[in-house]
């Protein structure tokens, strides 16, 4: 049922996706964010096509026109418009700088990797190898997270860690029921809704998105 | 066709309250709506205890004891906590802490959630748990900043970004869980229905299992508020509006606390071991522990109070974790005192702090000299939550204790240790703030303190008389559990 062609496709999708992920992690800039993230998203549309047409599950075709609708145009789309209001394409501070960064990024690639092993061992589906990587992605962008003081690439952050856990979905399974999909598609916007929203408000009362304006609120 | 009702009723009411939740009547047609939510609930009540467990619609819904006595709970409370919220949020817009358009926002959100909250009891379908989990902290994030003070954006921003974080685990947990399914039932939409997978879960390969429960149990413990997961809790119910509180309180925690049993239920019946028991005896512990000793150090009465929800929410976790039939019915029980008794607190709070002008402990003082009814309820709910004889929150905690005893005894001390601080804590900080000299003043609008006694009531009455139907109930839910 595989040729080894699709295959080595889904895995160098993977492997961009992987890539990707480093990038944003090393990315100052919000613009550049949000276009990595849209590049993110288009791996994951042709690595879930691709795994369906190797596997012949029509489902999985929808689901990666939702990807292509959601993560390569709406969501970049809100995220400009976003910070075209907000007037904020300024580069972005981390906590750590990003050579240190990378070096944990690195620590939890090997950890993801030791971690799937024993599962994508025991998968049946054509592209069970990539099950470490989209654990990996997943990571990296809690890394991101953590490491980062702005909300905007915060909310960046967030949404590329969906992209890795939909991935871990199409590639260690043939993706999720539609109906599940399609209810965390409507999440994932509404999300990105309220975030939007969000921003606004923060701003109006802060006078900045700098979330180290937001650590008042502790034990004493 | 009554789970239609229940889902539809709140779902139209977000729908029409996102139109005219800013008019004059607005809170009267929440209230209405909570109302038919509820009687819905109590049909389907009726049903399933006549007709016993049911699935429909292609097995997509799923009704058992277990779920339906927390609809009915759930219904219960979201209807209380709308009377309760209509001369509040009066009083609230009239002290100008709230626009219209924000009141709106209120109505219709808490619509919404609590649909996404019965969504989540009445799925059969694990992804469309996770999805309605997510919605309930998408619907609610907005009204934990309601006031646009730094502060509540700031708890907003911390709730929403950790329960995305731990919900995303959640949805981890779910792909592994399916991903074992899947090679047992096949793919599609039948492979992650609970009841499908708990039919096959002598085939689930354990090791993803297993693996698969730790992501979830750090899911959805997030939202629980299992230590050491529950930064955002105490934020979120001192910045939000108090109903907001109350439902957190008395829902939130309920309904992702069953996510976690339904998983427990699962995972170890497949595995034969205890393993997920342990896990949840061990973070309920710490919870219960940790939070105990946090509840002294608090100004802020709500957040006292959300410390309180933590320590109750891991005594429960502790129960269910143990397994046994006498521990789930703990439980069950202890869940629903729990979450009568600490919403009731909320809303003799939330009127404590208009009445004031503060949440600040220190500056609220002698509320029985000037509002006796909002003084006794405080104090009341206080000596319930902290397990003073009759109230039920002390025959569920004794049946949980007694059992701890009886099969694992080194956990005793440590319950007996949360318990004592907890009373110590709160005990020492709400006679002052129920006695001595006043400082309130009048309110503009009458509060609304019937809900307060009716959930004292019923605590009392489940302290002292389990009706049997009820017992019943309990029983056939906590033998599902067990």
């Amino acid at each position: 049922m595989t040729t080894p062609l699709t295959y080595q496709f889904v895995n160098l999708l993977a492997a961009a996706l992987l890539l990707i992920a480093f990038a944003m992690l090393s990315q100052r800039r919000i613009l550049s964010l949000i276009r990595l993230f849209a590049w993110q998203g288009l791996a994951l549309t042709l690595s879930t096509a691709i795994v369906a047409y190797s596997t012949d599950q029509s489902h999985l075709y929808w689901s990666a026109g939702i990807t292509f609708a959601l993560k390569v145009i709406v969501l970049p789309w809100i995220l400009h418009r976003l910070i075209d209001r907000l007037n904020v394409r300024w580069d972005i501070e981390t906590l750590i700088n990003i050579p240190t960064t990378m070096l944990v990024g690195i620590g939890l690639v090997i950890f993801a990797f030791a971690l799937a092993t024993p599962i994508s061992q025991m998968a049946n589906t054509v592209t069970r190898s990539t099950l470490g990587i989209a654990l990996a992605s997943v990571l990296l962008s809690f890394l991101m997270m953590i490491v980062r003081r702005k909300a905007v690439p915060q909310v960046i952050g967030f949404l590329s860690m969906e992209n890795g856990l939909f991935f871990a979905a199409t590639s260690a399974t043939y993706g999720m029921p539609l109906v599940v999909e399609l209810g965390i598609a409507l999440d994932v916007l509404v999300g990105t809704f309220v975030f939007g929203i969000f921003f606004f408000h923060i701003r109006e009362t802060f006078d900045s998105l700098d979330i180290r304006n937001m650590e008042k609120l502790k034990e004493d | 066709m009554e789970i239609l009702w229940v889902l539809g009723i709140p779902l139209a009411g977000g729908a029409s309250l996102a139109l005219f939740g800013h008019r004059r009547w607005a809170p009267e047609l929440n209230s209405a709506f909570s109302l038919a939510t509820f009687i819905a609930a109590v049909l389907l009540v009726a049903r399933v205890v006549a007709a016993g467990t049911m699935t429909v619609f292609d097995d997509q819904f799923f009704v058992d004891s277990f779920n339906v006595f927390l609809v009915a709970l759930t219904a219960f409370v979201a209807f209380t906590t709308a009377m309760f919220s209509r001369p509040y949020m009066r009083i609230e817009q009239e002290h100008g802490r709230l626009t219209p358009t924000r009141v709106r926002l209120y109505h219709s959100a808490y619509q919404i959630f609590s649909f996404t909250m019965l969504l989540a009891l009445l799925t059969n379908n694990l992804g469309i748990l996770w999805v309605a989990m997510e919605g309930a902290t998408l619907s609610t994030v907005l009204l934990v900043s309601l006031y646009r003070t730094p502060a509540s954006l700031e708890a907003a921003w911390k709730y929403f970004i950790l329960c995305g974080v731990g919900i995303a685990q959640a949805l981890f947990g779910t792909i592994l869980l399916y991903f074992a399914a899947e090679k047992v039932l096949g793919g599609g939409t039948t492979s992650l229905l609970w009841t499908h997978l708990y039919s096959v879960r002598g085939q689930l390969e354990p090791t993803v299992l297993s693996l698969a429960f730790v992501f979830l149990l750090v899911g959805y413990g997030t939202k629980v508020g299992l230590v050491p997961l529950h930064n955002w809790l105490p934020d979120a119910h001192a910045e939000g509006p108090t109903p907001i509180s109350a439902v957190l309180s008395g829902l939130l925690l309920n309904v992702a606390l069953y996510a976690v049993v339904r998983s427990k239920i699962l995972v170890d019946s497949a595995l034969g071991t205890g393993f997920s028991g342990n896990l949840m005896m061990g973070f309920g512990l710490l919870s219960a522990v940790v939070a105990a000793f946090f509840l002294s150090r608090q100004r802020d009465i709500k957040r006292m109070f959300a410390y309180s929800s933590i320590e109750h929410m891991g005594i429960v976790t502790f129960a269910f974790g143990m397994g046994g039939v006498v521990a789930a019915f703990a439980g069950l029980l202890h869940m629903t005192v729990h979450s009568l008794t600490k919403s009731a607190i909320f809303f003799t709070v939330g009127h404590a702090a208009q009445k004031t002008g503060t949440q600040n402990m220190n500056e609220i003082r002698g509320l029985i000299e000037r509002n006796p009814t909002i003084g006794w309820g405080l104090a009341l709910g206080t000596l319930a939550i902290l397990g003073i004889p009759p109230f039920g929150v002390f025959a569920s905690e004794f049946m949980i204790l007694t059992t701890a005893m009886h099969e694992h005894s080194w956990a005793t001390p440590f319950l007996l240790l949360a318990l004592a601080v907890a009373f110590a804590a709160v005990f020492r900080k709400v006679q002052p703030m129920v006695f001595g000299e006043s400082t309130a003043r009048r309110l503009p609008h009458q509060p609304a303190l019937f809900p307060v006694f009716v959930h004292l009531a019923l605590v009392l009455m489940l302290g002292l008389y389990i009706p049997p139907y009820l017992e019943q109930w309990y029983r056939q839910a906590a033998a599902l559990i067990g």
